[in-house]
């Protein structure tokens, strides 16, 4: 069992938690050590796996998944601790090292209590990498709550302004989606194959053995799709997005912008829409309309705001309200223009929630009419501002443009009517994106300095280039050289695609 | 009359060897030597619970089938007694305290004879047999109850279960007289499963039914029969407290099952399903409206417990595997319940706090309770990797395995409880982490006792879940 490296993207956070627990209640430098040596070890392990699986795929392997694993664990219900990854989670295994890593430099100063935030930290980070690689869905979705329940104490103990009411909404609502998604992982399982005893949890078994009843698919479908939705901030239930994510301390918003709401994204294609595809071909028109709304509506909405923080939340509204858009094309380019644009947004809302929590590190306030001039007070935090903006609106040589290119392309493909309408509504948010991203970026950065006590304010410190300086050339990277990643996106959907071309 | 039949109830026979050790003790032992009643009493019950997770059970019936000690049985034995192993533990300080020292035998007397009550209820499988062992578990209670002798709600406490036990007491007569004349005079569960179904279609038998649901539902504190929970877990003493909201509850949830399966099987479809969808579901819901309000935390336990009792019985809708998810859920919630106990407990005793207010600030001057808190109710509001999640969700996945349209939607009613449920266990670690403001809570150390309780409980919270082994046991004792 712990010869799989996977499992050890799982242990590792445990063993960060337990060194915590070691130190010493304030001693900062332990606690920093056994942080910046476990993200460290997470992220050298997320590079080590993504070129280990390139160089598998490259000599001809073409398994669904990879790594994978299967240890029983509640025998009585054929319940597994079952492991593996295709190209999809291993790209996402590596944005959350990557995020977690950058997280960690982010929060260099957290205050108070600084061990419990980590320990938190840390179970948060179990979570979302426990969920990546599992391919049992018991395993999956407890991952997906361990990596929820934490919020709730970061956001209220470590965030600002409203933060109880944000963080018991936030809770609420994600356990109210993970009780409908419950249901529906239950009504799989219990359809999984055709005789009672020979039930699975395992998601590849249930899709070879394509058991579940199409009046079933129906409904298990809507119930998967609205519980890991809400958690992709599906219209209407992204009420607890912007919210949590205006009152999250820094290395949480980034986190949770960053990879838990990819969760969302990930298990609507893992598990509703691969395990229940003729569900998803009949009633995929429902969850359009309302991604639909998503994406408009919250550019609509990012527009107005004068928080920053609020304006990345709805921005991040719209464009994660793109990814689940895109994935319920239900065809291959769009799908994976769904994949970059997880890793995109990503990488981008984690840049701009660092860069807010630096920035309001420093000036206290998070409003835009109080604040300007930016490029004169602290010019490195400055440009960092601009190029995570023009990542957002999608400006060619960053992954934005890449992911939403190739979403349109593949949502295109679409030829009927109620699509073409859809898709159209969709691509007008990237003018809107653009208005709201530039008239902040002209405001903050580039504006008159509107409070002279801000001249005296210095610019980043070592660990906050570095934080920043690994985002921005992750974003770099896909925006330049999207090719090799767009293959191995696309090569993973192939099971996905098949089981939907079946069921037709 | 064959005195070897004797050998088959060692469960029974250990729990009275240890109530009359206790009972001489505490009678003959001089005064001096009264001050080790206690770890008397504790290593002996200790003992006795390792014996009855180690001795084996006996399939056969035996008193002409009216007693049975199989595995299932003797399991759920095992897990009580470890339950009230925590609740001794726990109460330990207490009994030193200046009220009760003078009276601390009668504490342990008494706890071992409601004990050996709940294993009669467990073990019956004839109504008479069982109804002793309900009354053997209940009275004794009613005094327990109102052990505070200077405290005037634990005399209220105390009044009000009584007047309710021996109310539901004979509304359990009075169902079971009716069953009597279905089931052709006789009263075995095995003779009234063949010749209930005689009785189809009156009207007749669904009261006698209703009355026998109604009878033990108040033992369970299930809606409607749950009014006097929340007055008599606030007046009684917190060990008491505790120990009604899990051992006892357990003990009935058990026998509630074993009646209603293996007594009025037969008419599962017809004429109990949908009761037990009407009490389960107003159980669940019910219990967690009136926790949002509460303020006090003995009441605030109360309402969760009657919450929790509700998801309890969702194992009874379904079959072997459903008992098996029972008991794994009781045995975990009793680590958790008591675990939130043993904080509860903890701090009253040490600066008579009870309320949630109170437990503003608490991580400041007390970091190890508030963490053992913050886990239990986790555990208590199913977050995973705590125990509470597995139970809650294997209790889940045994009821949807019969696969009714109409048990999955129980199932949804109660999974959106869980939400309700959630907010009121995060107002407990809101009050504790959040909520700015200087602690009324000094620090303090705990005594060494209470310690273990509470270390065992959270021991029990982090590692049932992820370590397969007890659900596994549950399902091996029920299933084979």
């Amino acid at each position: 069992m712990f010869g799989n490296i996977l499992i050890w993207f799982v242990i590792v956070p445990v063993l960060m938690m337990a060194g915590l627990a070691c130190c010493g209640n304030s001693n900062m430098k332990a606690i920093r050590t056994v942080m910046v040596a476990g993200s460290t070890v997470l992220l050298g392990m997320a590079v080590w796996l993504v070129c280990e699986f390139l160089s598998l795929r490259g000599s001809g392997d073409t398994s669904e998944m990879l790594f994978t694993g299967s240890w029983l664990w509640y025998a009585p219900l054929n319940i597994h601790l079952a492991v593996g990854v295709d190209g999809i989670s291993v790209l996402m295994l590596l944005l959350s090292a990557i995020i977690v890593f950058a997280g960690t430099f982010a929060s260099w100063k957290i205050d108070p209590l600084p061990k419990n935030f980590f320990l938190w930290f840390c179970l948060l980070s179990t979570g979302v990498f426990g969920f990546f690689i599992s391919i049992d869905m018991f395993t999956m979705f407890m991952f997906y709550e361990v990596a929820l329940i934490p919020m709730y104490l970061l956001i209220g103990v470590w965030g600002t302004g409203r933060k109880e009411y944000s963080a018991m909404k936030l809770t609420l609502m994600l356990m109210g989606g993970s009780a409908f998604l419950m249901l529906g992982l239950l009504g799989i399982f219990w359809h999984s194959a055709p005789t009672m005893d020979q039930c699975t949890w395992n998601i590849l078994e249930i899709s070879h053995n394509a058991a579940i009843d199409p009046s079933w698919q129906r409904l298990l479908f809507c119930f998967t799709f609205v519980g890991f939705g809400v958690l992709g901030a599906m219209f209407p239930f992204h009420t607890w997005s912007p919210d949590g994510h205006a009152c999250a301390p820094t290395a949480v918003s980034m986190l949770h912008a960053g990879v838990l709401m990819k969760l969302g994204g990930y298990g609507c294609f893992r598990i509703a829409i691969f395990l229940c595809p003729q569900g998803a071909q009949e009633l995929a028109w429902i969850f359009i309309i309302l991604t639909g709304i998503s994406v408009v509506y919250g550019a609509f909405s990012a527009c107005v705001q004068t928080d920053l923080k609020y304006i990345n939340a709805y921005s991040s509204v719209s464009h994660c309200g793109m990814v689940l858009f895109a994935i319920l094309m239900l065809n291959t380019t769009a799908m994976t223009g769904g994949i970059l644009q997880m890793l995109s947004h990503g990488l981008m809302t984690a840049l701009f929630f660092a860069l807010i929590g630096m920035i309001y590190g420093r000036t206290h306030t998070r409003d835009i009419r109080q604040m300007g001039g930016l490029m004169k007070i602290m010019p490195y935090l400055g440009v960092c501002y601009m190029i995570a903006g023009f990542a957002s609106l999608g400006l060619p040589g960053m992954s934005g443009f890449v992911a939403e290119m190739t979403i349109f392309f593949g949502a295109f493909e679409e030829a009927d009517m109620f699509h073409r309408i859809f898709v159209i509504a969709a691509t007008c948010s990237i003018v809107i994106t653009a208005v709201y991203i530039l008239r902040v970026v002209g405001k903050l950065v580039l504006g008159p300095v509107q409070d002279e006590h801000h001249l005296s304010l210095t610019d980043a410190s070592w660990w906050e280039r570095l934080s920043t300086v690994t985002l921005i050339v992750c974003l770099a990277g896909i925006g330049f050289f999207p090719n090799w990643i767009n293959e191995t996106i696309r090569t993973s959907f192939e099971p996905i695609i098949n089981a939907l071309q079946n069921a037709l | 009359m064959d005195y070897s039949q004797f050998g088959a109830m060692l469960p029974e026979l250990i729990i009275l060897g240890v109530f009359l050790l206790v009972f001489l003790y505490d009678t003959f032992g001089c005064d001096c030597s009264k001050k080790f009643l206690t770890p008397f009493t504790t290593v002996l019950f200790g003992l006795a619970t390792v014996a009855i997770w180690l001795i084996p059970s006996y399939d056969e019936y035996i008193f002409g089938g009216m007693y049975v000690n199989d595995t299932a049985c003797q399991a759920m034995k095992a897990i009580l007694n470890v339950g009230v192993f925590i609740v001794f533990l726990q109460s330990a300080k207490w009994t030193e305290s200046d009220e009760v020292a003078i009276r601390k035998g009668e504490f342990y007397e008494l706890i071992l004879v409601t004990l050996f009550g709940m294993y009669l209820m467990i073990s019956a499988r004839h109504f008479l047999l069982f109804v002793i062992g309900l009354e053997s578990a209940s009275l004794p209670l009613a005094a327990l109850v109102a052990f505070n002798k200077k405290h005037y709600e634990s005399h209220e406490a105390a009044a009000k279960y009584i007047l309710t036990a021996v109310f539901s007491s004979a509304i359990l007569m009075m169902g079971l007289s009716f069953v009597y004349a279905f089931s052709g005079g006789s009263l075995y569960f095995s003779d009234i499963c063949s010749n209930i179904v005689n009785g189809r279609g009156t009207g007749l038998l669904v009261v006698a039914l209703a009355f026998v649901l109604a009878g033990i539902g108040f033992k369970l504190s299930l809606v409607p029969f749950h009014l006097w929970t929340a007055d008599v877990y606030q007046g009684a003493p917190t060990a008491i407290t505790s120990y009604l909201s899990v051992i006892s509850k357990g003990a009935a949830a058990f026998a509630f099952f074993v009646i209603f399966a293996q007594a009025f099987g037969t008419l599962y479809s017809e004429v109990w399903e949908w009761m037990m969808y009407a009490v389960i579901i107003a159980t669940i819901t019910v219990g967690n409206l009136f926790a949002i309000r509460q303020r006090n935390m003995k009441r605030f336990m109360a309402f969760s417990s009657i919450s929790q009792a509700g998801y309890i019985m969702l194992g009874v809708m379904a079959g072997g595997i459903g008992l098996a998810s029972m008991m794994y859920y009781i045995f975990v919630y009793i680590v958790s319940n008591l675990g939130a106990f043993a904080v509860i407990s903890s701090i009253e005793n040490n600066s008579g706090k009870l309320s949630m207010d109170d437990y503003t600030g608490l991580h400041k001057t007390n970091p190890w309770l508030s963490f053992a808190m913050t886990l239990a109710m986790f555990s208590l509001a199913g977050i995973p990797p705590f125990a509470g999640f597995f139970s809650k969700i294997l209790i889940f996945t045994a009821v949807t395995s019969t696969g009714s349209t109409a048990l999955y939607m129980l199932v949804l009613v109660a999974l959106i409880n869980t939400i309700i449920s959630l907010y009121y266990y995060l107002l407990v670690v809101k009050a504790i982490w959040i909520t700015p403001g200087e602690s009324a809570i000094a620090n303090y150390r705990s005594a060494c006792s209470e310690r273990i309780a509470l270390w065992l409980c959270v021991a029990g919270i982090i590692f049932f879940g992820i370590v397969p082994f007890i659900y596994e046991y549950c399902v091996k004792a029920v299933i084979g």
